[in-house]
């Protein structure tokens, strides 16, 4: 209550406007400011350390994560003689890869959007939904374990739930619904989505609960006492709100299918052309004889992944000038 | 008398097994600035949020203007409501924020935007209508926060602890303007606060309330000078009390601690040597300076605060100690700590409250 | 403002049946591998198989030397940087933001292509060294959960006062650290070590393109030569999972908690 210090009361008092910097820079917590502008510096100690604990991480980030990856995207645009050319990237026009990409872009955006769209109504369902607060703690916990429960695994069990011989379809079935003459199939694109889904919808809700959180009880009074109904609260300030959240999230999920890999596999093998197979086949069997074209591959799918991630920070950034 | 514009008919509310309004009556005219003022968890924001229509009174109703609108949903009300964390939509600009009720109601734009004008004018903040709530001030956002509850032309205005979130200096000049502006549309408001001198300062009338029950209603004056409960009296201002026996009844005797006074106000009957608590505010309280008057005690300062315009001392009169103030003279220093002094209290200003 | 209850209930009852039936439905399958009577036999062929055996702890391995390194390298970075380089977050940011946008698989492949026999730094000739870099890709894989969850932690503790408060009792950097620091934070430690562990203890990509017999791989192997076993297999990996996150819930409870400066 009496922390207020009048600044025209500190100045004169102290030896010059030159001092009032740091002496503020340290009262509102950047404490560092004041020292490091003394003539003399006399901890040099902690500043090797700094570096020291900082190099590993920043040393181990660009031996594995940056240079890997920029040394992939230079040799796509590398023939097997060492030349620079554009050849590899040319021959990612075939219709196979044209086709993988195609079913790649297809099953992530399927699964990112309705994922996205799924996990948001559970999310609001059991957050805003006035349901008792176990469902909502069940929902948390479940949702943790479940975006967690992927590859392998995951596929094994969609196998033995809607799998041809799998027990929902068995029991369908018997009650005369045979989901596989409807033109069902866990091999296809909907199997695909249905399968990822399943880490797809949990990931939404973990990301998305503390955004919903984050709406404030008043906004939605404040609506209501303007003359605004439900609905309008969520088309004016609702979904506003967390439109930013909603697109970075989108962006997240489409990279995580775009990229996954086990789950398919364990299901179709590679009987289903999707990017990340191709670059697996590419890998494990031609990788001497046209290693250009795994470059590329990868190249594309980096490409994809960023294409998508840099949307959602531009759309972002425009939705989020209202933020601090 | 013309009938209320807001009346309040025996109203409860029970969450579970917990009743925080215990029948309520209260009726307030057109225009007026009613406080509900009391400490938390008396009941006073649930009352106003039955009006607001947030939450559904469990017996009573709700009568605006002649009209029941205890089953009305809270947009359909047309009341107007300030929250105590400004609750502004932080994906709108000012302008924007400002003008939402009147978009809802499909006003036409060019009328719109008149109206947000008129508002920002009101408020103090012209050419703020393009900023985003996060570059305001506390401050700034309330006065905000109020004109995007007024542009809409409400019936009625409710304003949830507005101004606890604010710093102490903002509090006083918003809550100024707050009623300034109230009293320049002429609409009736209902103000929750917990803080006494907020109150005092700010309504045509304040409800005292505890415990879910209304402990006093009337003007500041009123409630200050003439609190009819043991709570409102010690709720609103500082209260001294005294410690005192009866030595004489039937001639309003008592000793206050060895130190024998009349007190003019002593309800009849009471036995010699019953004890008796008697009150009084600390500006009915001064020191003897040769005028005395019913009342004369002689203590010893035991506190000295300098607040600026007056002085409040503590003196200690055996085992009870008054606070009172004086004035701040330039050119005589208060009593120091220790000196023995005289003070005097007039019998008139001593309070006999019922419990 | 009395809504309905009817929606949010439908959504979360939709939602449980999409959620429990592939499991309700993969456990009795999982039963089933007997003709005409639920027994645990594929649990008993997976548990009983040398190789179930030898790959799990070849995973559980690998994940313990993948926790150890990424919190060597992870907490003394998060520590710094919160503490005295704030100017590098929005690298460090970025660059725990990369392995969610970087496909796993593609950062494999530049692993290999980078450290194979024939480059500056050939790792895969070894058995040793191609562990050493399944390691570093699994750290690379968790990088985004183990910075978040340390630098979560550091942030409610309120490092820069500990931290002085160390100093000027005379602790250096490396007691400060090791004393004040991680002990404090051991909690949130914890739990991105655990998230790490779910990650790890299953992948399949990486450890496949690299030839290490992990559990991941044998999975797929099982899946695709067996019947019955992979949904117990599935159960398992469930449970594991299910266990992981319980513990950083669990553990959650124990978390300091230490008033935030305003």
């Amino acid at each position: 209550m009496s922390n207020k210090q009048d600044p025209s009361l500190v100045v004169p008092t102290a030896t010059g406007p030159a001092q009032a910097g740091p002496v503020f820079g340290s009262a509102s917590g950047s404490a560092k400011a004041g020292p490091a502008r003394g003539p003399v510096r006399r901890d040099g100690g902690i500043r090797l350390a700094e570096w020291i604990g900082v190099a590993p991480f920043l040393i181990f980030a660009v031996m594995f994560l940056l240079v890997p990856t920029l040394f992939l995207i230079s040799s796509a645009f590398v023939d097997k003689a060492g030349h620079f050319t554009f050849q590899n990237l040319i021959d990612l026009g075939t219709e196979r890869v044209v086709s993988a990409f195609s079913i790649s872009i297809r099953v992530s955006a399927a699964s990112a959007l309705l994922g996205a769209a799924i996990g948001l109504a559970i999310a609001l369902a059991v957050i805003r939904g006035r349901l008792p607060s176990f469902v909502r703690d069940s929902v948390m916990t479940f949702s943790g374990v479940a975006s967690n429960f992927a590859g392998l695994p995951l596929a094994f069990a969609f196998i033995a739930t809607v799998g041809r011989l799998g027990m929902l379809t068995i029991v369908l079935k018997l009650v005369g619904i045979d989901i596989y003459k409807m033109g069902f199939n866990i091999l296809s694109f909907w199997g695909l989505t249905l399968t990822y889904l399943y880490f797809q919808i949990p990931l939404m809700v973990l990301i998305i609960a503390p955004a919903i959180d984050g709406l404030k009880k008043e906004w939605q009074e404040a609506a209501a006492t303007l003359g605004a109904s439900r609905w309008q609260f969520w088309l004016y300030v609702g979904f506003p709100v967390l439109w930013p959240n909603l697109l970075g999230t989108l962006s997240l999920l489409f990279a995580n299918a775009f990229g996954a890999i086990a789950t398919a596999y364990a299901l179709t093998g590679s009987s289903l052309n999707i990017v990340p197979i191709l670059l697996y086949a590419q890998i494990r069997g031609d990788v001497l004889q046209n290693p250009g074209l795994g470059a590329a591959l990868a190249l594309g799918m980096i490409v994809i992944t960023g294409i998508a991630n840099i949307i959602a920070i531009a759309v972002r950034t425009r939705a989020e000038r209202w933020l601090k | 008398m013309a009938e209320p514009f807001l009346r309040i008919d025996n109203i409860t509310k029970t969450f579970k097994d917990n009743q925080v309004v215990k029948g309520v009556d209260l009726a307030f005219d057109k225009g007026e600035f009613v406080s509900l003022l009391g400490p938390s968890g008396c009941g006073k924001t649930t009352i106003l949020r039955m009006i607001a229509g947030f939450e559904q009174p469990t017996t009573g109703s709700i009568i605006v203007d002649g009209k029941d609108i205890t089953g009305l949903p809270p947009n359909r009300r047309k009341i107007g409501m300030v929250f105590q964390a400004y609750a502004l939509f932080p994906n709108m600009n000012v302008a924007d924020n400002i003008g939402f009720g009147l978009k809802i109601t499909n006003t036409p734009r060019a009328e719109r935007e008149a109206r947000v004008e008129e508002m920002l004018k009101l408020i103090g903040l012209p050419g703020y209508g393009k900023r985003f709530p996060f570059e305001l001030s506390g401050g700034q956002q309330q006065r905000v926060a109020l004109a995007r509850a007024i542009a809409p032309r409400p019936s009625m205005l409710l304003l949830d602890e507005p101004l606890s979130a604010l710093d102490a200096k903002i509090r006083v000049s918003l809550r100024e303007e707050i009623r300034a502006i109230q009293r320049e549309l002429g609409i009736t408001t209902v103000f929750v606060t917990h803080d006494q001198e907020e109150a005092l300062s700010i309504s045509d009338r304040i409800v005292v309330m505890n415990a879910g029950k209304v402990e006093q209603f009337g003007t500041p004056f009123e409630i200050y000078n003439r609190p009819t409960t043991r709570f409102a009296a010690t709720f609103v201002g500082t209260l001294n009390t005294l410690e005192a026996q009866v030595v004489d009844g039937a001639a309003k005797r008592v000793s206050i601690d060895g130190q024998v006074a009349t007190i003019p106000a002593l309800p009849a009957g009471l036995a010699a040597g019953s004890p008796i608590a008697l009150t009084m505010r600390p500006e009915a309280v001064s020191l003897a300076n040769g005028q005395h008057r019913d009342i004369v005690l002689d203590g010893t300062v035991s506190e000295v605060s300098f607040l600026g315009s007056v002085i409040r001392l503590k003196v200690k009169l055996g085992a009870n100690v008054v606070a009172l103030d004086t004035f701040n003279d330039p050119h005589t220093p208060p009593p120091a700590y220790g000196e023995t002094v005289k003070v005097t209290i007039a019998g008139s200003d001593i309070l006999v409250l019922g419990e | 403002m009395k809504a309905s209850r009817f929606w949010p209930w439908l959504v979360f009852a939709l939602g449980a049946l999409y959620f429990l039936a592939p499991l309700i439905a993969t456990f009795i399958f999982s039963l089933r591998m007997r003709r005409d009577t639920l027994t645990f036999d594929a649990y008993i062929s997976v548990f009983s198989d040398a190789r179930f055996q030898a790959t799990f702890g070849y995973s559980l391995m690998v994940g313990v030397f993948t926790i150890i390194l990424g919190l060597l390298i992870v907490v003394p970075a998060a520590y710094f940087v919160r503490l005295r380089l704030p100017w590098l977050r929005p690298i460090m940011d970025f660059v725990t933001l990369l392995p969610l946008i970087i496909p796993p698989i593609v950062l494999v492949f530049g692993h290999i292509r980078l450290y194979n026999s024939s480059s500056w730094l050939p790792l895969t000739n070894s058995t040793l060294g191609t562990d050493l870099l399944l390691t570093c890709g699994y750290v690379v894989l968790a990088l985004p959960y183990m910075y978040r969850a340390v630098d979560t932690g550091l942030r409610t503790i309120d490092v820069q006062t500990l931290t002085e408060a160390a100093n000027i009792l005379g602790a250096g950097p490396i007691r400060i650290m090791a004393n004040v620091i991680f002990p404090n934070i051991i909690v949130a430690v914890i739990s991105g070590a655990f998230l790490t562990f779910a990650i790890v203890i299953g992948e399949f990509t990486m450890a496949s393109l690299l030839n290490r017999p992990a559990f991941g791989v044998y999975m797929q192997n099982v899946g695709a030569n067996r019947a019955f076993e992979p949904s117990a297999l599935a159960i398992i990996s469930f449970i594991i999972t299910w266990g992981a996150m319980g513990m950083i819930q669990l553990l959650a409870r124990f978390a300091p908690k230490t008033a935030p400066r305003i």
